[in-house]
């Protein structure tokens, strides 16, 4: 092999492993990985604060219990208006607001004065509610980690385990980022254990999946409420997190798991003091031993869900769930039989360490052999674009999400707990979407050279059809925006 | 909390945007004139042949054949003279021409003479003599150098934001307000037809996904099933590009209206590409055309009393072949036409020193000769419209531009 094709070859596999592991190339990269591209994806999971934040959020706690007194207000805010109204109309009769409705128009304002609002001047549009704010700051601080990372596998890893545990912004807007941020990020490349105990006793996945309503029938807030059990964290936690849905557990073995997971809730949010955070409560724990998959668990209140939850995390059908949603989110749909073979060994030899797992991802021959036809879904798709014209400072985080949502993946708003689907047929369907969504980006964004983008973004892996493509585009936008619509920048 | 599903307006606001300079000329106003100039970038090479029709050139029908417009056609010229005829899709600038407010310019074309878009627009916006990175654009450097007559933004000292991306025309160091318009646009039939077309070659998935949808579309367009289609597939149809294209210009006119408002303004308005199907009598360049005719429309009706003293100049990176090419349109070509509408104008002419359409007579033996320097008509408008100075126009505007003397007496 001459020194030029082994140099191509190392480029291809540059290409290759910064879109299917990382969020795609920034300009210069392909070249620069060129000589060990394994060894650089290695390398990513050394980098000291993988993984981590350094922005400034509130905690989930904080979060909730601020957005509690912001509905309380406003609830009492609109109280005191129909209060003051009842008041106007008991001493005047019906009365006229006709100059409040109908303040005189500004003077001399006309289209010049529309023009200012809608285009994100100082005096712009109101800010958002605060809801809306917390989940915008949580967007573009994940955003950010993604766009700006050096090659983002790890940022990667962090969109899977989320999408794995999802929870909804729509059931618990208060603690969407920093539910991440706090059970996902710090596990990524630590135990699937911890991560697992951290997820099932977090705030908000206990709300989202309704165990804070959860009481034993038998333990004495179930017996003094006449109330119960709840299931459906258990059942999701064996079906979805863990086991995989037709491991063998029965609805025996999702009942005894309720009932072991009762008392694990929170205080609420509207408490000021510590509102929004866990609390073990043992007057929901249904008392006594519970039988989980043939095993005995002796009562030892909190104590006997860490248990369930640990040996869960170390069950062979956990490692073989786990390897193959793996292997189907980064390589294919239908991935490499030895390649979850491989991960699934890893996962259960380390005793499910998922640096470990990320290390024979990036090792497996299998994992740069399958070919590039895995769709990526839309945000990774739109985080890759903007990382390649480095337009994510230009872009405010709204548009993103709108974006995100008009494609089917609104951030952190799955449909289901199963969160977002992970092949080609969840999404292609979406793709004369992205067409609309690429033109409008290509309208915001400035690309000198739009020949040389596509070399910085696909190197070898462009084809000769999609260069002649975007060099005959009609405009530097249109070229940008056949860029990203390319096959080689869809898939990966 | 839910956050609303954002419409399509909202995640396409933003393409096509007015940038309006936010001063008042000086000169011009100390002559009791009050000018108003909008610059229109037609981005993807208008065909000059297909918007104005040499009809009485004995070559014209040879080389067009079936696509050559005529004044005896199914669907007739305009009459402009007796040598020229404007495509049947714009009556509006028939209008305006036969009130002497509109002038052609043909065999028109930059300095550039290679055919790449990208370089091209280049040219055209920059007003270099050369392809060359530019940081600014010849409007904004003619701006500079106008001697302000006072501050036009309403609200007194506040500094307006420049939107993401100024079409380089605008670029540069004179303060700039922007403004986009509200209507949204989907990406164009052109850009869903070019990745089509890629994906026919590259990946049959997406290629049968994008055909689907442009059924679909299809369908909806012709009136059926409209009521379950919620979300419009495939490009936006003429109706959306028309309405899109008043609306930019109508309210670029608005702005320029205003007393207070201000007195110079860009804008670009992109599809003018036409390699396959061109539809130069009735498809797609007929439809844009028409868009584009109703933008005028729009321009004069906002203008109100000041179109009097309204100079509106359209202006494309190059013209197109000659010759219809094997896919009936065109590919890239070199001079085509320069297009002045506005009441300020001297108009009612066509300006062309006519190179003929033998092929000894064509560019390279395939393009439209050119013959009259873009620069020139653009010079004469800003110097007699604006007084802009000679000597900025010459070095600063269209640098290395001294022996392209401005045309003189294209405003009245």
């Amino acid at each position: 092999m001459t020194a030029n094709s082994k140099a191509v070859l190392g480029q291809e596999a540059a290409a290759l492993g910064l879109h299917r592991f990382g969020f795609g190339p920034v300009g210069g990269q392909i070249a620069a990985l060129a000589a060990d591209p394994r060894g650089a994806l290695l390398a990513d999971l050394d980098r000291p604060s993988a993984g981590q934040f350094a922005a400034n959020l509130p905690s989930s706690g904080e979060s909730a219990r601020a957005v509690s007194d912001f509905q309380a207000e406003r609830t009492a805010q609109q109280k005191l208006a129909l209060r003051a109204q009842k008041l106007v109309e008991a001493d005047n009769g019906p009365t006229n607001f006709d100059c409040k409705k109908d303040p005189p128009a500004a003077p001399c304002a006309a289209p010049a004065a529309q023009n200012e609002t809608a285009n994100q001047q100082p005096k712009g549009p109101a800010p958002p509610p605060l809801p809306q704010q917390l989940l915008l700051d949580e967007a573009k601080a994940r955003f950010d980690a993604a766009t700006t990372a050096n090659i983002g596998f790890v940022e990667r890893l962090v969109w899977f385990w989320s999408n794995h545990f999802c929870i909804s912004a729509d059931k618990i807007v208060a603690m969407a980022g920093p539910y991440e941020r706090e059970a996902i990020r710090p596990h990524v490349l630590g135990r699937f254990g911890d991560l697992l105990q951290a997820v099932e006793s977090h705030p908000a996945m206990l709300f989202y999946l309704d165990n804070v309503e959860s009481m034993g029938a038998e333990s004495i807030a179930g017996i003094n409420r006449d109330k119960g059990l709840n299931e459906n964290l258990a059942r999701e936690t064996l079906e979805l997190h863990t086991l995989g849905v037709r491991s063998g557990y029965t609805q025996a073995d999702v009942t005894s798991f309720a009932n072991v997971l009762t008392g694990w809730t929170w205080i609420n949010p509207d408490q000021p003091d510590r509102g929004g955070e866990f609390i073990f409560n043992k007057r929901l724990h249904e008392p006594g031993d519970q039988i989980v998959l043939g095993k005995h668990y002796p009562d030892t209140g909190m104590a006997q869900g860490r248990a369930v939850l640990a040996d869960l995390s170390r069950h062979p059908a956990t490692a073989q769930h786990i390897a193959q949603k793996l292997a189907q989110h980064f390589v294919a749909d239908e991935p490499p039989p030895a390649l979850v073979v491989k991960l699934a060994k890893t996962f259960n030899d380390t005793g499910g360490n998922l640096k470990e797992v990320a290390k024979t991802l990036i090792t497996a021959d299998e994992s740069w052999t399958a070919q590039r036809q895995k769709l990526k879904p839309p945000a990774e798709w739109i985080a890759g674009a903007l990382r390649l014209t480095g337009a994510q400072a230009a872009i405010p985080i709204g548009p993103i999400m709108n974006a995100q949502a008009a494609l089917g993946e609104p951030l952190w708003r799955p449909p289901a707990p199963n969160g977002y689907a992970d092949t080609e047929a969840a999404w292609i369907d979406g793709v004369p979407r992205r067409i609309d969504i690429a033109n409008q980006f290509a309208a915001r964004v400035r690309v000198a050279d739009p020949l040389a983008l596509l070399d910085s973004g696909l190197g070898p892996l462009v084809s000769s059809d999609t260069r002649q493509t975007v060099a005959r585009a009609e405009t530097r936008n249109q070229a940008l925006a056949l860029l990203v619509m390319a096959p080689e920048f869809l898939r990966r | 909390m839910n956050l609303h599903a954002p419409s399509r307006r909202e995640l396409l606001l933003g393409s096509g945007t007015l940038f309006a300079w936010a001063y008042l000329p000086k000169l011009a106003l100390a002559e009791g004139r009050d000018p108003r100039f909008l610059a229109i970038i037609l981005r993807g090479a208008l065909d000059g042949l297909a918007t104005v029709a040499p009809v009485g050139d004995p070559d014209w029908v040879a080389l067009r054949g079936d696509n050559a417009l005529t004044l005896d056609g199914k669907t007739p010229a305009l009459k402009l003279n007796d040598f020229f005829a404007l495509n049947p899709a714009m009556p509006n600038l028939h209008r305006m021409f036969q009130a002497n407010e509109a002038i052609v310019v043909h065999a028109c074309a930059t300095p550039y003479r290679e055919r790449s878009h990208f370089d091209g627009q280049d040219m055209l916006e920059s007003g270099l003599p050369k392809t060359a990175p530019s940081d600014s654009g010849w409007l904004n450097r003619a701006l500079t150098s106008l001697a302000p007559g006072g501050r036009v933004d309403p609200k007194g000292s506040r500094v307006f934001a420049v939107g993401p991306v100024t079409p380089l025309v605008a670029r540069g160091p004179a303060p700039v307000l922007s403004w986009s318009p509200q209507r949204i646009m989907p990406a164009s039939d052109d850009t869903v037809a070019r990745l089509l077309e890629l994906y026919r070659h590259s990946d049959a998935k997406l290629a049968s996904v994008l055909e689907d949808n442009s059924r679909l579309s299809a369908i909806e367009q012709s009136g059926d099933m409209a009521q379950n289609m919620t979300q419009k597939p495939g490009g936006p149809g003429p109706a959306q590009v028309r309405a899109y294209f008043s609306e930019a210009a109508g309210n670029a006119a608005k702005f320029l209206a205003q007393p207070e408002g201000p007195r110079v303004g860009a804008l670009a308005l992109d599809g003018w590409d036409t390699h396959v199907n061109e539809g130069i009598a009735m498809g797609r360049l007929s439809q844009l055309l028409g868009a584009l005719d109703d933008a005028l429309a729009a321009v004069q009706s906002n203008m109100g009393p000041a179109w009097k003293d309204t100079v509106v100049a359209l202006a494309t990176e190059f013209g197109r072949t000659a010759h219809i090419n094997g896919t009936d349109g065109t590919d890239h070509g070199t001079a085509t036409v320069a297009l002045l509408a506005g009441g300020a104008l001297k108009g009612g002419r066509v300006i062309a020193d006519w190179p003929g359409l033998k092929s000894a007579d064509l560019y390279e033996n395939r393009d439209l000769k050119p013959t009259t320097d873009l620069r020139v008509v653009l010079k004469g408008v800003l110097k007699d419209h604006l007084r802009a100075d000679d000597r900025v126009l010459a070095q600063n505007v269209f640098p290395g531009s001294a022996e392209v003397k401005p045309m003189a007496g294209l405003v009245a």
